[in-house]
């Protein structure tokens, strides 16, 4: 007979149950939804409003990413909202007096063909004009940052350089999530995980509410923030957004001691790494090329990021493979995300985030809630909306994004 | 991995195929005639349903010919599969909301 437990430790928020109505609720409690729902509450004053989690909080793509931070985009309207991202998280550790890790590690983005030094030297130049810090290093510099990089000559993918950016890094996702739900809680916001929402309340064009699992709740504002689902949830309201869900797999070794110094990213052969405090090692790489909503993808594609890792870290040969997983992202034509209005009333969208949504989260979380409060785009997220794929006035960054779609 | 049967050269791993993505997208008949908005929906609006859906694959690795394939984006099961002057099968979604993909802007 094993030994009587120990008591489990206080939960961080309240498992609340829905009431009839709220003033706005956000669907998807995943780190995006709750720094909306957070920044609405602190910036805004709406503290009668709840997050609906169709499962446990933070179950999706927020426990399932690699947890790069940094804001080293291409373009002036994607550089803007992610440094103001940047800045946040170099703020939230005090604020939500939560340390969950944040690690400003820097980021190594490698260049291993000239037109990749080109396009390198290019983004160099434009995060300094964007106040985004930002050098381009020489393969010596890059063994120096982190020197179990393999940066021999004699490589089927020499390493030619690399950006550099100083204070990205990674924090502990997981935890991110509880600092930003204790925050919330304290607020006043009811956290209502196991509430799947299963269609929309209309008057008209205008959505006043929405029918879930565990009945109909009313709302003023209706904020959809479900990464890979947002185009089930776009149907279910009745309109289409311009996202395919794809799987997007990564993958964790064994706990080893600390060899691996920074973060980096490789475009050309293809994979990301990094460290985490506990000792695994971190990777990923380009999503499956199928549409999918199964939270899993083919093998092929974690062979292939482990080839191109022990490219650059042959010192990794004899680590082992402790766990591979897969999310569901949702993906842009451009690669940039859309946050703002819908053709309906009063029902926001923030979605399309694709790969690389975890490193926006508390910006995202700032301009929806501004968007929500007052009916109209902050501007780091007007260049965002839905309406850029009429206008034509796309946000290309699938060469910053670093993930193959 | 998935595994594909290839019409022509029958069942090989994914690794052989490219994804073309939704099958059935016509190209406009009178593209002079479209709107800012239906050239939107024609460019960059795709379905992505969480259940079957018909999606052109071509068999890089093999004879390099198109065809379509109907799939569960649930469980990634293969339905169907078809070339373009096959009809086009008709599936019922079963215990899922989603429909086939009808195809085309709408």
């Amino acid at each position: 007979m094993a030994k009587q437990l120990p008591e489990h430790p206080a939960w961080l928020w309240r498992d609340a149950d829905p009431k009839s109505s709220y003033d706005a609720v956000i669907i998807g409690g995943g780190g995006h939804g709750l720094a909306t729902a957070y920044y609405l509450a602190r910036n805004h004053g709406m503290t009668n409003i709840a997050i609906l989690e169709k499962g446990w909080l933070a179950g999706g793509n927020m426990a399932r990413n690699t947890t790069i931070i940094r804001s080293n985009y291409l373009w002036d309207e994607s550089a803007a909202i992610y440094e103001h991202a940047l800045g946040l998280w170099e703020q939230l550790p005090d604020e939500l007096d939560y340390d969950f890790l944040f690690s400003q590690r820097g980021v190594l983005n490698l260049a291993h063909t000239l037109q990749d030094v080109r396009d390198s030297v290019r983004r160099v130049e434009a995060n300094r004009l964007n106040g985004v810090d930002a050098e381009f290093v020489t393969p010596e510099e890059v063994a120096k940052l982190c020197p179990i990089i393999n940066i021999s000559p004699d490589v089927r993918y020499p390493v030619l350089g690399a950006t550099y950016q100083p204070r990205a890094g990674i924090a502990k996702h997981d935890h991110v999530a509880w600092a930003f739900a204790r925050a919330c809680d304290a607020m006043g916001v009811d956290i209502i995980q196991n509430c799947e929402v299963t269609g929309f309340v209309k008057d008209g064009d205008r959505v006043t509410g929405v029918e879930t699992t565990r009945g109909r709740i009313n709302a003023g504002k209706v904020g959809m923030v479900a990464a890979g689902h947002s185009s089930v949830l776009a149907e279910m309201a009745g309109f289409r957004l311009p996202v395919q869900s794809h799987p997007l797999q990564a993958l964790v070794s064994e706990l080893y001691e600390p060899v691996h110094p920074t973060v980096v990213m490789s475009n050309h052969v293809h994979v990301y790494v990094s460290q985490a405090h506990k000792g695994e090692l971190v990777m990923g790489a380009g999503v499956d090329s199928y549409n999918g909503y199964g939270q899993r993808g083919s093998f092929h594609v974690i062979e292939r990021q482990m080839a191109a890792s022990l490219e650059l870290f042959p010192i990794f040969s004899r680590a082992h493979l402790l766990r591979t997983w897969g999310g569901i992202v949702d993906v842009c034509p451009d690669a940039s995300p859309i946050i703002g209005e819908t053709p309906l009333e009063n029902l926001y969208v923030n979605c399309g985030w694709g790969t690389g949504g975890f490193k926006a989260t508390p910006s995202s979380g700032w301009v929806m809630a501004h968007t929500m409060a007052t009916g109209e785009p902050h501007h780091l997220n007007r260049p965002f909306g839905l309406e850029r794929f009429t206008t034509g006035h796309l946000i290309d960054e699938h060469g910053a994004a670093g993930v193959a779609h | 991995m998935l595994h594909l049967k290839c019409p022509w050269c029958g069942l090989r791993d994914e690794t052989e195929y490219c994804y073309g993505g939704q099958a059935h997208v016509a190209y406009p008949e009178d593209p002079a005639a479209l709107t800012d908005e239906e050239w939107a929906e024609y460019l960059f609006f795709r379905d992505n349903p969480k259940g079957p859906f018909a999606e052109r694959w071509v068999h890089s690795g093999g004879c390099r010919r198109w065809f379509n394939v109907v799939r569960d984006t649930r469980t990634y099961e293969v339905l169907a599969v078809y070339t373009s002057k096959q009809p086009r099968p008709s599936i019922s979604p079963e215990n899922g909301s989603t429909a086939v993909a009808t195809g085309g802007p709408r």
